[in-house]
């Protein structure tokens, strides 16, 4: 940014323009992202509410997290959700849109009915219907379950729906399935991929004598390894922030017995409910070194099986 | 371009669609197909079943609404609850709230976005590259970072409590996702055409207003839908800033609506519910092109 100018007039002229008009972004960065980032860090060493001016407290506020078993559960639920709702998403994703990239008719209408409930999922409304639906005494989902598998069903196994929601063993897995049902996103971006996949690498690998899942297995998934990547980060990246649906569901309480107690959920509780600013800036920190830890591991671990096709090109993520 | 990827007939690329130079490959390629439409077809099946209930359930009657096995079509369709629901707590209020804050967010974003994206697309400058990796870096950062401060910033310092600032006036210093969107579009279009303005004697204000803006207009409207949509859900930010019942948007509004575990009639919690995804619906029919491309620019080329 600094050091060498550039030495025409012209360039230099350019280089000025493109401040210009940049400069909105510089400007938001240093009040909006820069400066709340050293604040937040200052924030998390006192303790603060906004009525009283913060008091710098040191590393207190880092010591209480450890010792804090709420905080401790909270991890343990997002990392849970996240470790299932990431790959059962993708699995499920890439499965639908290799079925969709075979000659299916009605493709548009079948993309569009998966891709709706993306655009709405995590909204307070899709929270209010799943509580409805997978309400334990009068939700239809557990009635289908009854009614196809229960004591007196279709097929007898006297298999009888969860608690969801109610259940602390069930509560996770509950907000799982309503994540799936947004899976249309991830989808959509891996139907673009496997039609970008070159058709001669499919007639090669035939003449070689591959079989489908050979196909599938050596051409498929190496050629769409980086969009698989990229759907894992961000994947995880979302998951452990997911708010409003935990929020709306147990009416900001985290239950049944804290099993529901997101990470962002118990954040936001210590921030807005009880005024502790300091801590909740701490918990901010964690989730930032969090997720800062992960995506290193990832792209560590993927730099072996992703595939890229000109790594010649610009060099951007 | 991405949307030609997405708008060319899936029948001539695709896994199992090898050029068919053995006879015998017919029936298993025919099999394939029936097998995959078979399975997509439950799939899309399970994923309407919550939408169909939620339409069908707005219609009943508070009794019928609870009854189990449910009636797929009401006994008596009651349209009326569409209208309780929403008058009952003042949801007519809401909508014209959350309209007016998302509509003001989205045009600054497509503005400030633009404009922002055409400096890192179109310039060359020393120091370029390093910014735009700290453009990169924010996206890495997750949101609750800076949320305190921002709170502080805003109540404390500018007293926007109770008010729609606090969405609408970062907006016009861009995001840096949509940033991003649109200038990995701007960078496909060729540098002649900045050339040849130049040459005319058009400074670079005229070229990006003139040229890339006019050229750009689908990934703009991608980035400007996809803006609306994230406001018109967002609940984190309404629920920090806004407390003032008149002020709430559909979010709020509906949340609040939801007494937790009971309370409030199931067919009338249906019918807010529909009602508010709705806008996103609709505006997702109309837009659908510009919507498929935007995922695709960012998916795929991200």
């Amino acid at each position: 940014m600094l050091g060498i100018l550039p030495k025409s007039k012209l360039a230099r002229r350019e280089a000025g323009w493109f401040y210009f008009f940049i400069s909105p972004w510089i400007i938001g960065f240093i009040l909006f992202t820069g400066g709340p980032i050293v604040a937040s860090m200052l924030i998390s060493f006192t303790q603060y509410n906004i009525s009283k001016p913060p008091e710098w407290v040191g590393v207190e506020n880092y010591t209480k997290l450890f010792q804090d078993d709420i905080f401790y559960k909270s991890l343990q639920v997002s990392t849970y959700y996240t470790a299932l709702a990431v790959p059962v998403g993708i699995i499920f994703a890439l499965g639908l849109a290799v079925l969709l990239n075979q000659r299916v008719p009605l493709l548009s209408a079948f993309r569009t009915i998966y891709y709706i409930p993306s655009l709405i999922s995590g909204s307070v409304a899709v929270a209010i219907l799943f509580q409805w639906l997978l309400n334990p005494t009068s939700g239809i989902v557990n009635y289908v379950i009854s009614y196809l598998v229960g004591p007196n069903g279709l097929l007898p196994l006297g298999i009888i729906g969860p608690g969801w929601f109610f259940s602390p063993d069930w509560v996770v897995p509950a907000f799982v399935i309503m994540s799936l049902w947004g899976l249309g996103g991830a989808m959509i971006i891996y139907l673009a991929a496997l039609q970008g996949v070159p058709t001669t690498l499919y007639e090669a690998a035939i003449i070689d004598g591959a079989n489908a899942w050979q196909q599938f297995r050596n051409v498929t998934l190496p050629m769409i390894s980086p969009v698989i990547l990229f759907t894992f980060i961000t994947g995880i990246i979302g998951s452990f922030q997911v708010f409003t649906p935990a929020y709306v569901i147990s009416g900001g309480t985290g239950g049944p017995a804290y099993a529901s107690m997101f990470y962002v959920l118990y954040l936001y509780l210590n921030a807005f409910r009880r005024y502790r600013f300091g801590y909740s800036a701490a918990q901010a920190w964690i989730l930032f070194i969090v997720i800062l830890v992960l995506t290193y591991f990832m792209l560590q671990v993927s730099r072996r099986s992703v595939y890229y096709e000109s790594a010649n090109d610009e060099k951007v993520l | 371009m991405a949307e030609q990827a997405l708008s060319r007939p899936v029948q001539q690329t695709g896994a199992s669609n090898p050029p068919r130079r053995f006879a015998s490959k017919r029936f298993q390629e025919n099999l394939t197909s029936i097998i995959a439409t078979v399975v997509v077809t439950i799939g899309a099946l399970i994923i309407l079943f919550p939408v169909v209930w939620m339409l069908s359930t707005s219609l009943k009657g508070q009794v019928e609404a609870m009854k189990m096995p449910p009636n797929w079509i009401p006994a008596e369709i009651q349209w009326h609850n569409y209208y309780d629901a929403l008058t009952f707590n003042r949801f007519d209020l809401y909508f014209i709230n959350t309209a007016y804050y998302a509509i003001m967010v989205m045009v600054a974003e497509a503005i400030s976005c633009s404009f922002i994206a055409f400096g890192f697309a179109r310039l060359r400058a020393p120091g370029k590259n390093l910014i735009f990796m700290f453009v990169l870096a924010t996206l890495m950062l997750p949101e609750q970072v800076t949320l305190i401060p921002r709170y502080v910033l805003f109540v404390s310092y500018f007293g926007w409590r109770n008010s729609y600032w606090p969405m609408i006036v970062p907006a016009w210093f861009g995001s840096a996702y949509l940033i991003f969107l649109v200038r990995q579009f701007y960078m496909t279009v060729p540098k002649e055409y900045d050339e040849a303005a130049l040459i005319e004697g058009a400074n670079w204000l005229t070229i990006w207003w003139r040229i890339m803006v006019p050229l750009s207009k689908p990934v703009i409207g991608a980035m400007a839908i996809m803006s609306f949509m994230f406001h018109w859900n967002d609940y984190l930010r309404p629920l920090i800033y806004i407390d003032e019942n008149k002020l709430f948007p559909v979010s709020l509004g509906l949340s609040m609506f939801q007494a937790p575990f009971g309370g409030t009639p199931l067919h009338w919690l249906m019918a807010a519910s529909l009602t508010a995804v709705l806008p996103c619906i609709i505006i997702f029919f109309f837009a659908q092109r510009y919507f498929m491309q935007g995922i695709v620019v960012s998916g795929v080329k991200g």
